[in-house]
């Protein structure tokens, strides 16, 4: 369960305000206006912004004070996920820390990289992957890090429609049935329909707790629907 | 962060002390109660009125050229911008033996000058120092000025063909306001060059007329062994250089390092017959002075190579030992110096003092530092023991801020564009170095590892200060040989010489190319 208790964060005169949980496992959507502060958010969560007050915990662990790296969590980015000079592999790998590798390790990369269809291509670099497959590694390193949470910054939002809703479903298939917590941010409002039963409203200064998708969505308050417009 | 802060603060102070040591050594010993006699004096004023003439000649030259090469596309122009670059890595005395061959006594100019009946002209003194700093210059100032044409937008050459606009008034509108924004700073930084250069002032100067500071340092060590004369003369090259350093600060210098010069500004002017033939000649001139040189070491030393006596060929080893390690301690100065900036850069003032350290060598010149070394060691050890370590250091130091130029740059944009993925993988430390950062400078690093091993392998500098009897490096035997007129051992010496600086730059650079990726 992840828990934002009183959490403030200020950045000059932008201001954001959560205090609620999430009790996973499972997909959790993210959605608002633009500069409302979705990605903040999400920072603030994996420790790249420390709030100005409150505290952040994971079950009973307040993980406000850690650095990003030692958190329960991983991250994916909307770009620069993978590093260029390595390859598929040794992108994966290092969710499992840096140093040398176990055989068993290596099997669980090989799996991992299996599980989201990227066989015969661990050897690749980045640049010889499509932007889909890129996204594809990055999610198989958040696989191998096994962390329970697993914060999504609008990864897929430079892939054409298809192929963002492919890679929500291999999200679910894969990070969800492995009983993670997912947030995903997006700003398709379809994407949570589609896929999270519960969303996290950013709007107007403030991060609503998760409610259910299908009757925020509907019943929209005022200030989604100026932005579902 | 801590480690990186840690080495980085250990190599800065590192660098700061073998700087700044040597200067205060320098202080205590220098003999400023002898003042300043006539011929100290005259050697100031020498070591100005070259570097001035030097500055001067090389831009102004360098303006025409730089004019034909941004507005002329032709066969041959990428190779000669390349050969732009070379003077960076050509041995100063190599290149000094090829100016010979030209202007020399015996020099294809001379022996033209004979056969139409004219008296001959001389090479050594004040013109053969200036012609030296000018082949070494031009180039610099050709690039540096050749980057502020092609920074011109090229909206504005497309509004002035629009306007119809004659070549004056193009001349005022466009190029003018660029040149008086770039020449002061190429002048300015040649300036600086010329007042450290010692290898020049070594091989053409000399005598009471042509004798830099440098060069009085050199002479109060070896001829005279005065150690208090030689460290007040240290004193006042520091002041010197530190002077024009300062103001070098103030009228903005051009980082020397461009890249992308191999584009050519479009414009519609320049078509009549004149400014062809202008620019024409410019480059041909150019080409010529830059090439002939360097294609007379080539033929002159081709037949020495084949049979090079023993002490050469031991040199060669000390020199690409010396070469390797000053490489690879400049590598682990610059990455320790840029990481720790780099970490620190929420600190500003700390991020700033640590990279300024970096920056230190340019004010001191290197027999400054030698001559506070040898001071120092002097009591303990023969100096001419330790001359190929210190060698080592000062040329490792010497390069140093043209290694952190090409790092600073690519390791803060490894940090802004994957430091939070790295951040986010718990990456710290050595595991950060190796998996992020290192790959992450391959180029800057091999680029910066070849400029220093090539910059090394030519010096002429603190290793003739520290005169070893038997373990001289590749260019002070070369040199000793001139000295004895063993010419033709001194030509295969001089093509070797050449051969290994290029060929240790190439090594370098190109293990930062290969299988990088972008």
């Amino acid at each position: 369960m992840l828990t934002l208790d009183n959490v403030e964060i200020r950045q000059g005169t932008y201001r954001l305000e959560a205090d609620f949980s999430v009790t996973g496992p499972g997909l959790f959507a993210v959605i608002g206006p633009s500069g409302a502060g979705k990605s903040t958010l999400l920072a603030a969560i994996a420790g790249f912004i420390v709030p100005t007050a409150g505290r952040v915990f994971w079950d009973q662990r307040d993980l406000t004070d850690l650095p990003p790296g030692d958190r329960p969590l991983s991250v994916v980015f909307q770009d620069n996920n993978l590093f260029p000079h390595l390859d598929a592999q040794r992108n994966v790998a290092l969710g499992l820390g840096s140093g040398r590798l176990s055989e068993a390790e290596n099997q669980r990369i090989d799996e991992a990289l299996a599980r989201v269809g990227l066989v015969g291509k661990e050897r690749r670099k980045p640049a010889a992957l499509s932007g889909g497959e890129q996204g594809r590694v990055a999610l198989a390193r958040a696989l191998v890090r096994d962390a329970p949470l697993v914060l999504l910054d609008e990864p897929f939002s430079a892939l054409g429609p298809a192929l963002k809703a492919e890679m929500l479903d291999l999200v679910d298939a894969v990070l969800v049935k492995a009983g993670k917590t997912v947030l995903f941010v997006t700003h398709d409002p379809e994407d949570a329909r589609r896929m999270a039963p519960q969303t996290i409203l950013v709007a107007e200064g403030m991060a609503h707790a998760p409610q259910p998708t299908r009757a925020l969505l509907d019943d929209a308050p005022a200030a989604l629907r100026d932005y579902l417009e | 962060m801590r480690p990186a802060a840690l080495a980085g603060g250990a190599a800065a102070v590192f660098v700061a002390s073998i700087t700044l040591g040597p200067l205060a050594i320098v202080a205590l010993r220098a003999e400023i109660g002898a003042g300043l006699g006539p011929a100290d004096l005259a050697a100031i004023r020498f070591t100005i009125w070259q570097a001035l003439l030097s500055a001067v000649f090389s831009t102004l030259l360098a303006i025409p050229v730089a004019r034909a090469l941004a507005r002329r596309r032709f066969w041959g122009r990428g190779a000669l911008i390349t050969l732009m670059g070379a003077p960076f890595i050509v041995p100063v005395i190599v290149a000094v033996f090829g100016i010979l061959a030209v202007f020399g006594r015996n020099g294809i100019v001379n022996t033209a000058f004979a056969w139409l009946g004219l008296p001959p002209v001389s090479v050594y003194g004040l013109q053969g120092v200036v012609l030296a700093h000018v082949f070494f210059n031009l180039p610099l100032a050709t690039r540096l000025i050749l980057q502020g044409w092609l920074d011109i937008p090229s909206e504005r050459f497309r509004l002035a063909a629009s306007l119809n606009l004659s070549p004056r008034a193009m001349f005022r509108l466009l190029e003018w306001p660029m040149l008086r924004e770039v020449v002061p700073g190429v002048m300015m930084l040649i300036f600086l060059i010329c007042t450290t250069s010692f290898a020049v002032a070594l091989t053409l100067g000399g005598g009471p007329a042509a004798t830099t500071v440098e060069l009085a340092i050199y002479q109060a060590f070896l001829l005279e062994f005065d150690l208090g004369r030689a460290a007040m003369l240290a004193g006042v090259q520091f002041a010197l250089t530190g002077a024009a350093a300062l103001v070098a600060l103030v009228v903005a210098v051009p980082a020397a390092m461009g890249a992308g010069l191999d584009r050519r500004v479009e414009r519609w002017d320049g078509l009549s017959l004149t400014s062809r033939l202008v620019d024409g000649i410019a480059v041909s001139l150019a080409a010529v002075f830059l090439i002939v040189p360097l294609v007379m070491i080539a033929l002159s030393g081709a037949e020495g190579l084949t049979r090079l006596p023993p002490e050469v060929l031991g040199a060669a080893g000390r020199s690409l030992i010396v070469a390797v390690v000053a490489a690879a301690l400049t590598l682990v100065l610059s990455v320790s110096i840029a990481s720790a900036a780099q970490a620190l850069k929420h600190r500003g003032g700390a991020a700033r003092l640590i990279e300024m350290t970096g920056y230190l060598a340019i004010a001191a010149s290197p027999l400054v530092i030698g001559t506070g070394l040898f001071l120092l060691v002097f009591p303990i050890v023969d100096p001419a023991r330790i001359a190929l370590v210190v060698t080592a250091v000062v040329n490792a130091l010497m390069a140093l801020p043209f290694a952190l130029r090409a790092v600073m740059p690519a390791l803060a944009a490894a940090e802004a564009r994957y430091g939070r993925t790295a951040d986010a993988l718990g990456l710290r430390g050595w595991a950060r170095m190796r998996w992020l950062i290192l790959p992450r400078l391959r180029r800057p690093l091999g680029f910066a590892g070849g400029l220093t091993a090539a910059l090394s392998m030519g010096d002429l500098g603190v290793v003739a200060l520290f005169s070893p009897v038997d373990a001289a490096t590749l260019p002070l035997q070369m040199y000793r040989l001139m000295g004895a007129f063993r010419m033709e051992d001194a030509a295969g010496a001089a093509l070797l010489l050449l051969m290994l600086s290029l060929a240790l730059f190439w090594v370098f650079d190109r293990g930062g190319r290969v299988n990088a990726d972008a």
